[in-house]
């Protein structure tokens, strides 16, 4: 119902529009019969307003036109006949242009214009280009497409051709191919913008449109073509290039496209033959995308192996050709295959290939373009493909990434890092693992000549960090080859340097305790038979990989990882290896970490680490708490000693089933702890004049109270009320040194106790004795 | 109720007669009653001469207190109308008392009359030059006749005319640079310029190119500004997409323009604006004002 009412609708406005010509053609008539140029003027401006219109559609728009352009005709004589009207043709080649409105009056300007060629008063070419130019006026495509294309039919018999009246002072045929050119061009370009105006749902009516224009615009073609003096050299240098980038229907373009590569590699040098075939890969894989059932198309005019050649005879035939532009080419090439025929690895490669061969004649690239051009040459399939491990089945990429220089191989490097993040790709081979650091190798180690130190230290962070980040993205289900793949990176990691090996290390080791944690429990070291993966195996290269820390050295990294590792091999009953990775720990501690801090760090990683082993003997166990212990007691404050002691006496007591009960080292450590904090206590006198904080003496009533709830036989009511009343008179005896944070902490310590009094029940029970 | 009329016709016919009407060139002036009347148009510090005759009505006598001409630069402004402001006069006397009994012919001269500014006709003010003949009379009242003439001033070239670009826009919606090859224009002149799109993110569906005449009169808080459209030229059909570059020429001979004047006499100004105006399909406006001095070039004939 609605169309049919649209079409009734068109119906009556084009019968308006009709009625309204009609109607001031018959004034205009009267005007010119009377030789009246103002009013045959202003009535052939109304005229003309008829054109304004949107409401048509293209077919009815031209009925209205051809009416138009009836009386224009008619104008034109009279605007030929000076005598009539009294105005020279320069004079009236202004007052057209008075019209307010700018569609008629370039319908005017046009017509007077074709009569001022026709005059010689003015060069034909000088007339010509400002009619063309000033047709830019008109931007709606409809009524644009129109008007020049009168233009275009008014022009057509005074184009300065050779042979033509027109021809010579100053016009050469060279300008009526370069107004018809810029005609269609200005054409093409409204015909194209037709396709992206208008609301969506009425796209198949726009395209239908679009196609009834479509003649109009050949229209120029054939102008073109009958231009006598377009010999072959005029046609190659300057009519095909401009032509080429035009729109042509993609289908032509495939079918020509062997005769069309032909005449490439004969253009001039001086023709940007690189501009003109990148647009025309492009526009044909655009072609390519827009439908899947074209792909036979292509493959039955081998579009890709045609293409390829011709690329390579132009850059053979163009040897001043800069590489970058070949490189472009390339890129083109390479987009078009990997949209057209995102199956054909081989056709990557082989473009790949070709790049190669072109950049192996030369040393390193220098030109910034062309590097960049070839970053995009090498990232496009990374785009193309989620899966980088297409890509690292491409044998000419590494080739490829060898001909760049450092810095953008690096660049290169985060491209193909970050790719893989995206799309979370795991790479799951070691092979692949193996082409994949090659690749990266520019992050990995050292390249020759440039030196690291010179390196933005932010930069140079991220980067690793990258690297880091990649690791944990290696990951095959199958143990072994898990190993393989670890082993693969360690052995490239290795040759970083020390200031890498701080990035790298760690997410490697902890990618090969996952490794282990995957293993547990299925190993059982089956007699006999070989497995190479056991988590015996990948400690003793866990071993390997930590002790490479030494060479940087990264003593408190180191340290962490030996414990890490310990705690795997807990995990997986491995006792002689935990102890082992604690000796090392315990060495690290004792011969390289020297800074005080660092130590205390250290120490409760270690005492940490070493409360939770459960794997360790009795005499094992001894050795290393005697040992953390005694490392505790010898920090350097008194503060931090105290704090390192009764922290040791959690090794004493596990809070789990069978985890060690020893009540009696518990008190002792404590007791320690506390002489210790005396001390403190009394140094702080000594040397201030006042006794220092009591917060240590609180923190281990906190521990006594720990204990106390824990069942801890040595750990009695008294001896806690005996601490309490310590604390209450080293704060009143100096009640200015207590500082707020440890009064605070004092409170809400005894705040607890009575809690815990007050709740009642068996804990109760036990608190009731303590006062308060 | 002839005689009654008859009564009260004047008792003489005045007429001025400028000495080289033939060959000074008139030109039109519309004058209070809307009619367009050719009268001769004269340049500062030209001479004004030329004879003036009284005739009086056939055997009447006109009895008089003397005649004297006067040369008048007035501005009127209408919301005081009737109420002129002299700010030029210059008087002849043509006759001594006495009486007048047949046709007599006076010649009067100003000789190099310095007049500065130009007659113009706007909306709330007018600026007219004229020449009033008075024959004074005791009781009858005094014989008035009047002659407009135009004053029109040329102005050399001016040697500094710069063009006028500028780069406008709306945030993210609508970016152009315009150029305007001249700051001044003459009155018969052509604007060119170019107005080139940098970012169209609007539906627009035309673009104009306005000239507009401001007109301030009185001054202080009396001011009062007029705004006319004097011409409105379409530059461009349709929506233009980025890159494209729309060329302007817009002829101004067809339009009737004054030159620029500035605070005039301290009564009026008179300026010029060129106004950039893109529709959208929305009908909003989207315009950018730039003001131009017109001015106006001595004709080379």
């Amino acid at each position: 119902m609605m169309i049919s009412n649209g079409i009734e609708d068109e119906e009556k406005w084009l019968a308006e529009g009709i009625a309204g010509i009609q109607h001031n053609a018959f004034y205009l008539h009267r005007a010119v019969d009377s030789n009246n140029l103002r009013e045959a003027l202003k009535y052939s401006a109304q005229l003309l307003s008829e054109l304004r219109t949107s409401k048509l559609s293209p077919h009815k728009y031209y009925e209205l036109y051809m009416r138009a352009f009836d009386e224009l005709r008619r104008l034109e004589m009279f605007f030929k006949d000076e005598d009539r009207h009294g105005c020279s043709i320069v004079d009236l080649y202004e007052l057209v242009q008075h019209a307010g409105n700018v569609l008629p009056r370039l319908y005017l300007l046009c017509t007077v214009g074709s009569v001022y060629i026709k005059s010689k008063e003015a060069p034909a070419k000088d007339v010509l280009k400002d009619l063309v130019e000033m047709c830019r006026a008109v931007q709606n495509p409809i009524r644009g497409l129109f008007l020049r294309s009168y233009l275009a039919q008014v022009s057509r018999d005074k184009l300065p051709d050779i042979g033509s009246e027109y021809e010579g002072e100053g016009d050469t045929v060279m300008d009526a191919v370069e107004f018809v050119l810029q005609n269609f061009t200005e054409m093409n370009k409204l015909w194209v913008r037709m396709q992206h105006q208008g609301p969506v749902r009425e796209k198949e009516k726009l395209e239908k449109e679009r196609s009834e224009l479509r003649d109009l615009v050949g229209k120029n073609l054939h102008v073109l073509s009958q231009i006598e003096g377009v010999d072959l050299e005029i046609y190659r240098d300057a009519v095909l290039p401009r032509v080429l980038e035009q729109v042509f229907p993609d289908e032509y373009h495939l079918q020509t496209l062997e005769t069309l590569l032909g005449a490439c590699p004969q253009l001039q040098p001086t023709v940007d033959l690189k501009t003109v075939l990148s647009q025309l890969m492009e526009r044909l894989s655009n072609y390519a995308a827009s439908s899947p059932e074209l792909l036979p198309e292509f493959l039955q005019v081998e579009a890709f192996s045609k293409l390829s050649n011709a690329i390579g005879k132009v850059i053979e035939a163009q040897v001043d050709m800069p590489i970058v532009g070949a490189i472009t080419l390339y890129v083109s090439l390479l987009s078009f295959t990997l949209r057209v025929h995102p199956d054909r690895l081989d056709y990557v490669d082989q473009v790949l290939g070709a790049c190669v061969k072109i950049l192996s004649g030369k040393a390193k690239l220098e030109d910034s373009k062309a590097t960049k051009q070839v970053v995009a040459l090498l990232s496009a399939p990374l785009d193309k493909y989620d899966d980088i491990v297409t890509a690292l089945t491409l044998s000419n990429y590494p080739r490829v990434m060898d001909h760049l220089d450092a810095g953008t191989n690096k660049i290169m490097a985060m491209v193909i890092i970050r790719s893989i993040m995206k799309n979370k790709t795991f790479v799951s081979t070691s092979d692949k693992v193996e082409v994949l650091f090659e690749l990266i190798k520019g992050l990995i180690k050292d390249l020759e000549g440039i030196s690291t130190d010179d390196l933005d230290e932010e930069d140079f962070n991220e980067e690793q960090n990258s690297v880091a980040c990649l690791m944990h993205i290696l990951y095959n289900d199958d143990p072994e080859e898990m190993l393989k793949i670890i082993c693969t990176v360690w052995k490239h990691i290795m040759a970083g340097g020390p200031k890498r090996l701080p990035f790298t290390v760690p997410p490697l080791v902890f990618s090969a305790l996952k490794l282990v944690r995957r293993l547990q429990g299925q190993d059982g070291d089956v007699a006999g038979e070989e497995v190479p993966a056991t988590p015996r195996k990948i400690f003793q290269l866990l071993n390997q990989i930590i002790e490479s820390l030494s060479v940087v050295p990264a003593p408190e990294l180191a340290l962490r990882l030996y414990l890490q590792c310990a705690e795997g091999a807990n995990d997986c009953d491995l006792e002689p290896v935990a102890y082992d990775f604690f000796t090392q720990a315990f060495v690290l501690y004792e011969e390289e970490i020297a800074d005080s801090k660092a130590q205390v760090t250290a120490i409760h990683l270690i005492i940490g680490t070493l409360q939770r082993m459960n794997v360790f003997g009795v005499e094992n166990r001894d050795t290393l708490t005697h040992k953390a212990t005694g490392y505790s007691a010898k920090l350097l404050k008194k503060p931090d000693q105290c704090r390192a002691v009764y922290a040791c006496s959690h090794l004493f007591w596990v809070d789990d089933q069978d985890g060690i009960k020893d009540g009696e080292r518990v008190l002792l450590c404590l007791k320690r702890s506390l002489r210790i904090a005396n001390a403190a206590q009394q140094m702080a006198n000594v040397t201030r004049g006042s006794s220092g904080p009591v917060t240590l003496f609180v923190e281990i009533l906190n521990k006594y109270l720990y204990y106390f709830e824990k069942g801890n036989p040595q750990i009695t009511a008294s001896v806690i009320q005996g601490l309490i009343d310590l604390i209450k008179t080293e704060m009143q005896s100096d009640s200015a040194t207590g500082g707020p944070a440890s009064d605070a902490f004092f409170t809400s310590t005894l705040r607890y106790i009575q809690f815990q009094k007050q709740k009642g029940g068996a804990m109760g029970e036990k608190y009731e004795p303590i006062k308060l | 109720m002839n005689f009654i009329i008859g009564a009260f016709k004047p008792a003489c016919h005045i007429s001025v007669a400028f000495s080289d009407a033939k060959s000074r060139k008139q030109v039109p002036l519309k004058k209070e009653n809307g009619q367009t009347v050719m009268v001769p148009f004269f340049r500062s510090q030209e001479n004004i001469t030329g004879k003036i005759s009284v005739e009086p009505i056939l055997g009447k006598k006109v009895e008089h207190n003397g005649i004297k001409v006067e040369l008048l630069g007035q501005i009127e402004m209408y919301f005081d109308k009737g109420n002129f402001y002299d700010f030029t006069s210059l008087v002849r006397e043509l006759d001594v008392p006495g009486e007048i009994y047949e046709r007599k012919t006076f010649p009067f001269e100003f000789s190099t009359v310095e007049m500065p500014y130009e007659t113009y006709n706007g909306v709330n003010v007018r600026l007219r030059y004229v020449l009033k003949v008075t024959i004074s009379r005791g009781y009858a009242g005094s014989i008035t006749e009047y002659q407009d003439f135009v004053v029109r001033n040329y102005s050399p070239t001016p040697s500094i005319n710069n063009s006028i670009k500028m780069e406008v826009g709306i945030e993210d919606c609508l970016h152009i640079e315009f150029e305007y090859n001249k700051s001044k224009y003459h009155l018969k002149d052509v604007i060119l310029g170019k107005i080139y799109f940098l970012l169209v993110r609007i539906k627009i569906k035309n673009m104009d190119l306005e000239i507009r005449r401001r007109e301030s009169t009185g001054s202080g808080p009396n001011t009062h500004v007029e705004t006319e459209t004097l011409a409105k030229f379409e530059l461009m059909d349709g929506a233009p997409v980025r890159g494209e570059s729309i060329p302007i020429r817009l002829f101004l001979s067809p339009y009737e323009l004054t030159p620029t004047y500035r605070n005039i006499n301290n009564k009026f100004s008179v300026k010029y604006y060129l106004n950039l105006v893109l529709v959208d399909e929305e009908d909003r406006r989207y315009f950018k004002q730039q003001e131009i001095t017109m001015y106006r070039l001595g004709e080379t004939s």
